[in-house]
């Protein structure tokens, strides 16, 4: 213990343990769901590991790119093949953790007062992480990773005077070309990850002032929380979720093992093409709702656009569309049918967004845009009902 | 007096504040500046190309600043459009769909360009005739000197029908 003392003195270092980990304490009525903040920051460990180690033989040039991927780092380097789909598959699954970690948020009212800014720092690392994922799709340069980025890029020339310059200005070139390709590379590999490790920090540092919400969303003082109805985050706390990790860690690597080809789109092996659009393209599976909603207002581009950007932010003004002061979906009933519309709908739109956008799949996807902001939409209402009740003294 | 060295002080602040802020400026237009097309992209020469090469009814692409241009030389059973032509019977048009930039694909025996990202279709003059696109596909700066176009320079013939607000 010579060097606790010794680094004690210098940084306060038992403090700093304390605060975050020993006498952090976490409601002890919460359930498997709240293990999924743990296994974001597992998957984003994964995904620094792999993503150093193709960085090794990956190669930032339009002439070299796929080459380096398909060739040198598939069949040339030992194992580089596992550091490729687990760096893929990684990628895949950080969505599917963050969705529902941010699902059990929406349900249990984890973003209500005082959690605001522990919401709002979450929000912005999903919207990282989805830029991150965006700019990292580019790299491997194939078809569908060209055009991915050729589209999306475009939806920028749509802003109002400044937006076909802004568009060449992204790009730095008339095309999505090399300038491209190697910002595209500096930003998935040094700044999206640089500002994910720090709203990650000030994230686990709000969450750790008013602490953890629980299943009941009734709030627990520290000192209930210390005296029975709570457990340290560490070791206790902790000593549950190396259970969870260690399960989801077999269902991870059956996926890099068995089931890799989900996250691998059989037209990326195919060299990016500037003057050759695949036949089908879409994102990956993750970004196919809120593309559905840029696709389901078909009748109109620009209401499409619009629709589209709110779907991606709308979320993170829940704290002021559902003030209703009852916490956890468990004591709203109305509020409970509401979320699982809300979830079947999303499910719905992520499957529509596979499917051509033609005759009824175009309606369809246009009432699910709707039903889609009705659900934010109707919280204010619903807000207003439930504090009429609890006014009176239900 | 105690209020004068309070506003000295606040001068130097301000003075600070503001030196600072031309420092800030000067770095984000250096950023600014970074990504802008290199010199080389921006350089880019115009492309010429002979229009008498293409066959009745066939379509030619041509690169012009890594954009394919289409040129197709209408027959007679395709729909005409003497505003839209560059010349005679050609359709000269910047083959990038104007909803979100994918590459159409000809269909022969519809004789329409398709886009196969959201379904959006164009006629042989390059009008949009169905699907989300909300404007024709736009046609590109030209210049014809006899049976050749030069792209990326604007001739009389673009200049005509840009005012008529036929190019975009």
């Amino acid at each position: 213990m010579r060097l606790m003392d010794w680094l004690d003195e210098r940084l306060a270092i038992r403090q700093l343990i304390k605060v975050m980990l020993t006498e952090y304490y976490v409601p002890k009525n919460i359930n498997f769901l709240w293990s999924f903040g743990v296994l974001v920051m597992l998957v984003f460990a994964i995904l620094v590991v792999s993503g150093i180690f193709l960085l090794m033989y990956y190669k930032p040039d339009s002439h070299l790119a796929f080459d380096s991927v398909n060739k040198t780092i598939m069949m040339d380097v030992e194992y580089g093949w596992l550091f490729r789909h687990t760096h893929a598959v990684g990628a895949s699954i950080m969505f599917l953790v963050l969705f529902i970690h941010m699902a059990r948020g929406i349900y249990y009212g984890s973003f209500k007062p005082p959690r605001e800014i522990v919401w709002i720092t979450g929000y912005i690392l999903f919207v990282l992480m989805s830029a991150t994922a965006f700019t990292g799709y580019l790299l491997p340069w194939g078809q569908m990773s060209y055009w991915a980025a050729q589209t999306i890029t475009t939806l920028f020339e749509k802003i109002p005077f400044i937006g076909p310059d802004l568009v060449v200005w992204i790009r730095g070139n008339y095309i999505v070309e090399d300038a491209t390709l190697t910002r595209f590379f500096a930003l998935h590999v040094v700044f999206l990850p640089l500002l994910l490790i720090v709203f990650t920090a000030i994230h686990l540092y709000a969450v750790r002032i008013p602490g953890s919400n629980n299943e009941d969303g009734i709030e627990l003082t520290k000192e209930e929380k210390k005296h029975g109805k709570g457990v340290p985050f560490w070791p206790v706390f902790m000593a549950k979720e190396f259970f969870v990790m260690s399960v989801f860690l077999i269902f991870f690597f059956y996926l890099v093992f068995y089931q890799y080809k989900f996250a691998m789109d059989p037209i990326n092996f195919t060299p990016a093409d500037y003057l050759q659009t695949p036949t089908h393209i879409y994102p990956e599976w993750y970004f196919l709702a809120f593309y559905e909603v840029l696709r389901g207002f078909f009748f109109s581009q620009n209401l499409g656009l619009i629709a589209f950007v709110l779907s991606m932010f709308i979320a993170a003004f829940l704290p002021w569309l559902d003030t209703s002061p009852i916490k956890s979906a468990k004591h709203r009933p109305i509020y409970k049918i509401l979320f699982w519309i809300f979830i079947a709908d999303f499910v719905f739109l992520t499957i529509l967004g596979k499917l051509p956008p033609t005759g009824l799949y175009a309606w369809l996807g246009f009432f699910g845009s709707l039903v889609f902001f009705a659900f934010f939409l109707t919280l204010p209402i619903l807000s207003k009902i439930e504090k009429k009740k609890v006014a009176g003294g239900r | 007096m105690a209020d004068e060295k309070v506003s000295r002080r606040d001068f130097l602040l301000y003075a600070m504040g503001a030196w600072a802020a031309v420092g800030v400026g000067g770095v984000l237009y250096a950023m600014y500046k970074t990504w802008e097309p290199l010199p080389e992209v921006k350089a880019q020469a115009t492309v010429s190309f002979d229009l008498s090469t293409v066959e009745p009814g066939q379509i030619k692409v041509v690169s012009w600043r890594g954009k394919p241009v289409f040129v197709l030389r209408r027959t007679p059973d395709m729909v005409q459009c003497p505003d839209r032509s560059v010349k005679g019977e050609y359709t000269v048009v910047l083959g990038i769909c104007t909803h979100l930039g994918c590459i159409p694909n000809w269909e022969a025996d519809k004789k329409i360009w398709h886009c196969p990202c959201h379904g959006g279709e164009y006629d042989a003059c390059g009008k949009n005739i169905f699907g989300p696109p909300p404007r024709p596909l736009d046609v590109p700066p030209f210049k014809i000197e006899g049976t050749t176009i030069v792209l990326g320079e604007e001739g009389n013939e673009y200049k005509q029908m840009k005012e008529k607000g036929l190019t975009v």
